[in-house]
């Protein structure tokens, strides 16, 4: 059952001119949230942004072995994240969650392959939190367009994720999109049990959904759609499913995901 | 003061409090049975319903706009039979009170649906969406003007036993008038506004926001035009009117009663606060103790403007 809270900032953390880690005090929610789940956020109580929008939910913060809250993970691209990315220790947040389907799990000798797209690097600590956990070895594909908006990677080095990165510029990691790593590790271990999880912008995550298609790998998509209230009520956070038998029929994401398994989802649609 | 009493009766539909969850933002309901006790609401407006299921249009859907929202979602539904076998069973057992809301693309499909609603267990009332201004068969063509208004209202009246409540459009010259020929027809209430058609560009892109081009505008944005509606409807029929547009307090909500509405629909704001509605009841009781008014009801159409009465221009 989802809980709203007017969260206090506890911290926030600009990573770059663009991006930045806020931690909320949320502990009710966090104490539920799994990974892939999300949060319906608004700072302030005006009407400048009207309505909350979705954020994967990133860290999981502890203190003294007690949940005391989570963090969020935000590019400045709108009011809201403009907002995030300004606001300062003691602010409030309102903060309703968690909200929808999360990520499955999978278990030891499967190998876990997370596949992040710039911001879409938001569920993957947690995600890889709970895989280290049960011992399943966990790669993280990692592109972005440079070197600097490639962030926390000291954060999954340390809980021995491996890490794969590619940037479009070439200033680190392999130069090009995240699907080059991607394929080439699919096609060089034909063998391995292996789960993708992918998250980032819909090109990406279709074309992570066709590479996992061709070489026969269950993926699971966290998908951002526009949402207006994250349970259920209005109905435009749609993406289209394939239905038995032919055709699509339009399911809500906040609902039905945000994580859907790939190969359900019709990449070339509106 | 202690026992205030909060209940309404829209021609004929009973409702424990006047807060009804406005239809096409609250899906079938059930989605909010985890988050919210569902019989504490006066009533929930199903999402509009056709005869058979709908896919609605493609994304994007909704835009953000100052103070409000746009939406073209486009009467995306499961149809009336799904609805009948799926949910109702759950609203039944929650205990909720169904205002249901119909649309056709003709005539005979609202006069059906009346009839296979009115066959059905637990459902209370049906408010008729004549008003949707995002779809193009059907439905506003009949909202728009007073004949197509008096026509659908007496068909369904001629079928149902139900309390039936046609949700009106405000894009019109003169919604005052259309609320009279749906009380003529015989309509045991009105609702209104649906949303106000309205559209953004992208102009880097020059491209509409919304795939539907044009949608509908909801909000604090609107609620002004809407309290004036509201207030001209009262002051030209007698059945109750059930007030909407842009409510999210219960301050707004006073607003709409003191104006003429017996009962109100929060949409938009529902979606910023899922928990919206014990705030109201709340906001609402401490009104009606702080000025000694034991019901409800009582303060439906009380607003005072005996010395303002003269400056009134009629639009």
């Amino acid at each position: 059952m989802p809980v709203d809270v007017e969260a206090r900032v506890i911290s926030n953390t600009r990573l770059s001119s663009d991006y930045n880690v806020i931690a909320l005090d949320a502990p009710a929610i966090a104490a539920t949230a799994t990974p892939g789940q999300f949060v319906m956020v608004k700072p302030g109580r005006g009407t400048d942004p009207l309505l909350r929008r979705p954020f994967s939910v990133f860290e999981i913060i502890e203190s003294n072995g007690r949940i005391t809250g989570l963090t969020l993970l935000s590019k400045r691209i709108g009011v809201t994240t403009r907002l995030l990315y300004s606001a300062v220790e003691g602010d409030v947040v309102s903060c309703l969650g968690p909200l929808g389907k999360p990520f499955t799990l999978v278990q030891p000798p499967t190998e876990a392959w997370m596949v992040a797209g710039g911001v879409g690097l938001a569920p993957f600590a947690t995600l890889a939190d709970a895989l280290v956990a049960r011992g399943v070895p966990t790669t993280l594909f990692y592109g972005a367009r440079s070197g600097q908006e490639l962030f926390y990677l000291d954060w999954f080095a340390s809980r021995g994720v491996k890490l794969e990165l590619t940037t479009e510029d070439g200033t680190r990691g392999e130069k090009g999109r995240v699907t080059l790593p991607l394929e080439r590790s699919l096609r060089e271990r034909a063998s391995a049990d292996v789960m993708v999880y992918a998250c980032g912008p819909e090109p990406m995550l279709e074309a992570v959904s066709h590479v996992c298609d061709r070489y026969g790998r269950t993926c699971e998509v966290s998908v951002e759609r526009v949402m207006g209230c994250g349970m259920g009520g209005c109905y435009s956070c749609v993406i289209p499913v394939h239905e038995t038998g032919g055709g699509h029929h339009f399911v809500r994401s906040c609902l039905a995901g945000p994580v859907f398994t790939a190969a359900d989802l019709v990449w070339d649609h509106d | 003061m202690t026992d205030i009493d909060l209940s309404v009766d829209v021609g004929g539909l009973r409702l424990s409090n006047p807060l009804i969850a406005a239809s096409g933002c609250y899906g079938y309901g059930v989605e909010y049975a985890d988050a919210v006790d569902l019989s504490t609401l006066g009533a929930v407006a199903s999402k509009g319903l056709f005869l058979a299921p709908r896919e609605g249009h493609p994304p994007q859907r909704i835009v953000e706009t100052p103070s409000g929202m746009l939406n073209a979602i486009g009467l995306q539904g499961i149809g009336v039979h799904r609805y009948i076998a799926e949910k109702l069973p759950e609203l039944r057992r929650l205990g909720v009170t169904n205002l249901i809301n119909i649309c056709g693309s003709t005539l005979d499909e609202y006069v059906e649906l009346a009839r296979i609603l009115s066959d059905a267990e637990g459902v209370h009332a049906l408010e008729l969406n004549i008003s949707c201004p995002n779809i193009k068969e059907g439905g506003i063509t009949f909202g728009c003007s007073l004949h197509g208004t008096f026509d659908v209202v007496s068909a369904v009246k001629k079928v149902t036993h139900l309390p039936v409540i046609p949700k009106l459009t405000p894009n019109v010259t003169d919604v005052a008038s259309i609320a009279k020929a749906a009380e003529d027809a015989g309509a045991d209430g009105v609702s209104l506004v649906n949303t106000f058609l309205a559209m953004a560009i992208d102009v880097e892109t020059r491209r509409p926001k919304l795939s539907n081009i044009v949608g509908g505008l909801s909000g604090p944005a609107i609620r002004p035009i809407a309290v004036r509606m509201v207030y001209e409807c009262r002051r030209m029929v007698k059945i109750p009117i059930i007030g909407m547009g842009g409510i999210a307090s219960a301050v707004d909500a006073l607003e709409f009663i003191i104006a003429g509405a017996t009962a109100v629909q929060v949409g938009t704001a529902n979606f910023v606060d899922p928990f919206i509605w014990s705030k109201l009841t709340a906001g609402i009781e401490d009104y009606l103790q702080r000025h000694g008014v034991r019901r409800i009801a009582d303060l439906v159409g009380s607003i005072d403007i005996s010395t303002r009465e003269k400056e009134w221009v009629s639009s």
